[in-house]
């Protein structure tokens, strides 16, 4: 390719002509225009003329920032650039530089010697260049190769420069720790004075970095506080509170010298900002004392008394920080809570829902659904499903805990599915799933919904709800005992729209359909032993309900007319089973059974049905319904032999026949009553491997993959209906396995195959019925509502005074609902916040404090349901008493030149404590010191450790480790 | 890292400067200006300037045709990055005289300048109008 003529050099396109004839060029041409730069610029950057290259640049990065045009391939040009001795071609490239170099840029290397001459230089200017340039790319080489120029400009004479290095330190910390050793003095002298811009820009490094390990810097707290009572600067204040957050945790002494300076910020000053970022520390750390607290709730409170959106968004979200430990600030703003429901600001409506829900008791639940589900009727679809999630994950907290009445609930679901922008098919099919089996007493209720949404037919139309029908269409099947009217169940489940819903659903609907069909023939086989006792009854009895079913049969008729499919001629109505309503169709006991008479006819027209709805079906195909079809086309034609023709059929006969039959229908019936119980995730964990069970290799990749897969939240049971098996127990456990497994498909289909050859060992479900009260409920650290005792109380009395018209409704006991012990999956749970302490800090804590990490992480977990009076005093006693641990084993250790130099200053505060603290104060301002040293060495280290691929050439005890604290 | 990135978007949505403190690819930048823009244009003067996104905060603020995005973690004092907003456009008007995004597209550079004397590493580092605007002022004699 040519060079660049002397032409292109002398008209050269500046950037200024580029962005006017982007601007004047239509969208539809600016692509063409852009890559015709593009072309230009390809050429110039080429030239020999640095200023050409330059403006090519220039113009490159430009459009790379504006326009997404890449410019990787310009890497080297730009490097070029910052070699030159003019400044503004340097600063052009230094530009291109910080903006498109990465860790993967080829080239990055090459910079590494202009930036140390750049660093270098007499040009504080070109100095600056560097140094921002080094904050923004560096890389793991350049900060090992750089770290020394950045420590000898962290003591520049100029603040403008000094300022700088502080802010690249950052970034030298993190991408090579062992700088640490060599700045981190220098960064803890740069906090003296308390308003140069040289302390704003440390406090921002140390910010960042407590954020990551706050353990090591709480030596520093003296510092800190210092800064945090003088400093009239806010930007720095906010910064400090933010440390302050992190240490406050750590160290239990901290919080009762923060707090007066803290409230007296958020009294004095008018910055809305440090008010807030004041508010949010003591609601976050020091939520134990009371004044602070009440103090902040009256910050908050005029926070939403303004008409800004911001500081109302603002104090909601303090609010819900508050709400788990406090609930009287949330209700004493209830009328802002509630009034922002309906708030033109998405954000702040999601915050007051939180809040809301937070409110919510056993008391005040019902009212509080009732009028959160006739507000989502009228919000936008998003908000609504938000409103409808919500409520469904509030009340099944802790196996629906806050739930008194079973029947209201099973009901509020069914009017929840019938919302119409309801997209919470899934969450309330699992619940009705759940209830079903952990609540007996509510079946009948729960079936009578079931039939009601199963009969609705829009609900099939809206593939939200899909899941939410199979589990109705479950429940029907599982529970048909209850049901008033099998047949018409029947029908809603074989009904011709039935065509739109998911095989795996339909797969469902047709197995439930099965059930009943047994249960019927079950119970006519039942009623015809009975039958030859007391014929003369039934005729009559039949006349008399006649009545009575005449208008649900025909309701039904109709609404099978309106689809445009009526297998039966209308008469036939006549001829189902009749079920006399008594009224009190909760009474429990098999209502079915007891009153109706099921006639011959009327299973044989059942029969029929299904024969007509089924027979296409077999040829389906989706494998999954094929064979559910077949299955019961099968078992029906063994069925039918003895219904089919009874009047040509001999006497003797019918006898034999029957009695297989009724063997037949009895067994399978057998297996369908068996209760399924609900099964915990950790069931299989529990069972004991057999002696003789070899485990494959294979297998024990099983195990592992099983044991790490993270736990759902308890009360969110796997309970999925049964879509396979003919025996339930089997069934359930095998989508447990599905659920447990997910992650991998390869797994699951080994793990069923695995359950299917070892049915045997599994739990049977009556294993399960464990009676509520034997074991406390699950507990459930994801819920931050009502989780504890003083919580409920508080509601309670609040509630009194705020709703007290509605008093709980206790004509009804509480039902009892199944639960299974959450043993092993609740410490899992409440586990989760440690460990990503670990991940962080874990290693420099285990070596250094040894017990202590585990009282304190433990004890900072917000959802542990220890008291929390007893949470100072306890932390208290074990961090001296592991100082004391330390001391007596490291002694000996500790004879190094460092441990000899003169008192921090902040010592001095902590001692006279320590002293007080315990009675054998002497040593101890030794330890103390030893300790932060220590804190200090390993902060070091850890950080090393932090990085694995870096080369090692640190020895790990190093003794010569300056004294960060002097 | 406290601030993420840093963006200015005029009503149309066109990117007019976009500083980010992360490494990010091409089309992750393009994806997420796409998104942010959409999230937060649509809302109105009535609603908060705070938006959540993804695992981060996004604070807001529009001047005339001009938003000021910049994106927070999620502990960040949404008020001081409002005043940070603030900040930033103060110090631009001192400079360029009532500041306009025809200004800011002209001198792209220059506005980098001043985010870089202000936020270093994600962190915000000088909040004095002279100090950020010194070594600009000094430059710009020079050249």
């Amino acid at each position: 390719m040519a060079s660049p003529s002397l032409m292109d050099t002398l008209f050269q396109r500046g950037l200024d002509d580029i962005i006017k004839g982007v601007r004047h060029q239509q969208s539809s041409t600016e692509c063409i225009f852009i890559s015709r730069v593009i072309e230009e610029i390809r050429r110039e950057i080429k030239s020999t003329d640095l200023q050409t290259k330059s403006t090519a640049l220039q113009k490159l990065t430009y459009l790379n920032s504006i326009h997404f045009i890449d410019m990787s391939w310009a890497s080297f040009h730009a490097i070029e650039c910052i070699s030159s001795p003019t400044f503004s071609h340097k600063k052009i490239g230094y530009l291109a530089i910080s903006q498109s170099f990465s860790e993967s840029t080829p080239v990055i290397l090459l910079i590494s010697n202009q930036l140390r001459k750049d660093l270098k230089s007499g040009n504080e200017f070109e100095v600056s260049l560097a140094l921002d340039c080094l904050s923004r790319i560096g890389t793991v080489d350049l900060c090992r190769d750089l770290a020394s120029e950045v420590f000898i400009l962290m003591s520049s004479s100029k603040v403008f420069i000094r300022k700088k290095a502080i802010g690249v330190v950052l970034k030298l910390f993190e991408k090579y720790p062992d700088a640490v050793r060599v700045c981190f003095k220098k960064l803890v002298e740069s906090l003296e004075g308390s308003d140069s811009p040289i302390v704003s820009a440390v406090v921002g490094v140390f910010c960042e970095l407590s954020a990551k390990d706050p353990r090591s810097y709480l030596p520093l707290a003296p510092e800190f506080y210092r800064i945090l009572v003088d400093s009239k600067n806010n930007w720095v204040l906010i910064k400090v509170l933010k440390i302050f957050v992190k240490l406050a945790p750590l160290e239990p002494r901290l919080a009762k010298r923060l707090v007066e300076p803290i409230c007296d910020h958020m009294r004095k000053t008018g910055a809305k900002s440090l008010v807030f970022e004041c508010i949010r520390t003591v609601v976050t750390s020091f939520t134990e004392y009371e004044s602070a607290m009440k103090l902040a709730a009256a910050k908050i409170r005029e926070f939403l008394m303004e008409d800004d959106p911001n500081l109302k968004y603002l104090g909601l979200h303090a609010i819900s920080i508050m709400a788990p430990k406090h609930l009287w600030a949330v209700l004493e703003n209830k009328d802002v809570v509630i009034q922002s429901l309906s708030d033109e600001d998405p954000n702040i409506k999601l915050e007051s829902l939180r809040l809301v829900m937070a409110m919510a008791s056993e008391s005040n639940l019902m009212e509080t659904c009732r009028v959160l589900v006739n507000y989502a009727l009228k919000s936008d679809p998003d908000f609504c499903n938000e409103i409808l999630g919500s409520i469904l994950s509030t009340c099944c907290q802790n196996v629906y805990e806050v739930i008194i009445d079973f029947d209201w609930y099973v009901s509020l679901l069914g009017e929840m599915s019938r919302i119409p922008n309801c997209k919470k098919g899934e969450e309330i099919e699992n619940q009705l799933i759940d209830i079903g089996m952990r609540v007996k007493d509510v079946r009948p209720e729960l079936v009578r919904i079931a039939r009601d949404l199963l009969i609705d037919p829009a609900l099939l139309g809206n593939p939200f709800l899909h899941r939410l029908l199979s589990a109705a269409a479950w429940v029907c099947g599982e529970y048909v005992e209850f049901s008033r009217n099998p047949v018409e169940l029947m029908e809603a489940l074989l009904q011709p729209r039935t065509s739109l819903l998911p095989s795996s659903i339909r797969t469902v609907y047709m197995q439930s359909a099965f059930k009943i069909l047994i249960f019927c023939i079950h119970s006519y086989f039942l009623q015809k032993e009975d039958m030859t006792s007391e014929v003369s009854d039934l005729s009559s009895k039949r006349e008399c309900s006649e009545s009575s079913d005449l208008a649900t049969g025909k309701a039904l008729v109709q609404s099978d007319q309106d689809e445009g499919f009526n297998p039966r001629e209308s008469n036939q109505s006549y001829e189902y089973p009749s079920v006399v309503d008594t009224g009190d169709g909760q009474s429990s006991t098999p209502t079915f059974m007891e009153k109706k008479s099921l006639m011959h006819e009327s299973i044989v027209n059942l029969l029929n049905l299904m024969e007509l709805v089924l027979s296409p079906l077999s040829g389906s195909l989706d494998v999954e319904i094929q064979e559910r079809a077949c299955n019961v086309l099968g078992f029906m034609e063994l069925v039918q032999q003895e219904f089919s023709n009874p009047l040509i059929r001999k006497e003797a006969n019918l006898d034999r026949e029957e009695v297989i039959v009724s063997r037949v229908v009895e067994w399978v019936h057998d297996g369908f009553t068996e209760e399924l119980g609900p099964v915990s995730v950790t069931a299989q964990d529990r069972v004991p491997i057999p002696d003789e069970l070899v485990l494959k290799e294979n297998l024990t990749d099983l195990e592992a993959i099983c044991g790490g897969v993270e736990l759902p939240a308890p009360g969110s049971f796997s309970l999925t209906s049964p879509y396979y098996g003919e025996s339930a127990v089997f069934s359930v456990s095998n989508l447990q396995a599905e659920e447990d497994s997910e992650p991998s498909t390869e797994s699951t289909s080994l793990l069923t195959e695995h359950r299917k050859r070892h049915e045997l060992y599994y739990l049977p479900s009556e294993k399960n019925k464990i009676p509520a009260n034997d074991y406390p409920p699950a507990n459930d650290p994801s819920s931050s509502i009502n989780t504890n005792d003083a919580t409920e109380d508080l509601v309670k009395l609040a509630d009194q005074s705020l709703v007290s018209k509605r008093k709980p409704n206790h004509a009804k006991p509480r039902p009892v609902v199944v639960k299974l012990e959450e043993g092993e999956a609740a410490p899992v749970v409440s586990k989760k916040p440690e460990l990503k302490d670990d991940l962080l800090s874990g290693a420099i804590h285990d070596i250094l404090l040894g017990n202590e990490v585990k009282a304190a992480s433990s004890q900072g977990n917000p959802s542990d349901k220890s008291s929390s009076k007893r949470k100072g005093k306890a932390k208290h006693v074990d961090l001296l008493d592991s100082k004391e641990n330390l001391a007596v084993g490291e002694q000996p250790n500790h004879e190094n030149p460092s441990s000899r130099r003169s008192k921090h200053r902040g010592d001095g505060k902590q001692k006279s404590k320590k002293s007080k603290g315990k009675k054998n104060g002497d040593g101890r301002e030794d330890d103390g010191e030893k300790e932060s040293q220590k804190i200090r060495d390993h902060h070091g280290r850890h950080k090393s450790r932090q990085r694995a691929d870096a080369p090692i050439n640190v020895v790990p005890q190093t003794p010569d480790i300056p004294d960060y604290l002097l | 890292m406290g601030i993420r990135f840093i963006l200015m978007v005029n009503k149309q949505g066109q990117t007019r400067l976009a500083q980010y403190y992360e490494w990010l690819t091409l089309e992750e930048r393009r994806a997420l200006e796409g998104e942010i823009v959409r999230k937060c244009l649509a809302r109105n003067d009535q609603q908060c300037s705070f938006v959540e996104h993804r695992n981060y905060k996004i604070v807001y603020r529009r001047y005339a045709s001009l938003f000021f995005l910049v994106g927070v973690d999620n502990d960040e004092n949404e008020l001081a990055i409002l005043e940070f907003i603030h900040l930033l456009v103060e110090t631009m008007d001192r400079h360029f005289g009532n500041v306009c995004e025809l200004d800011i597209m002209f001198h792209l550079e220059k506005a980098h300048f001043m985010l870089e004397e202000m936020v270093m590493n994600g962190c915000i580092v000088e909040t004095s109008k002279s100090n950020i605007l010194s070594p600009i002022q000094l430059m710009d004699k020079t050249s």
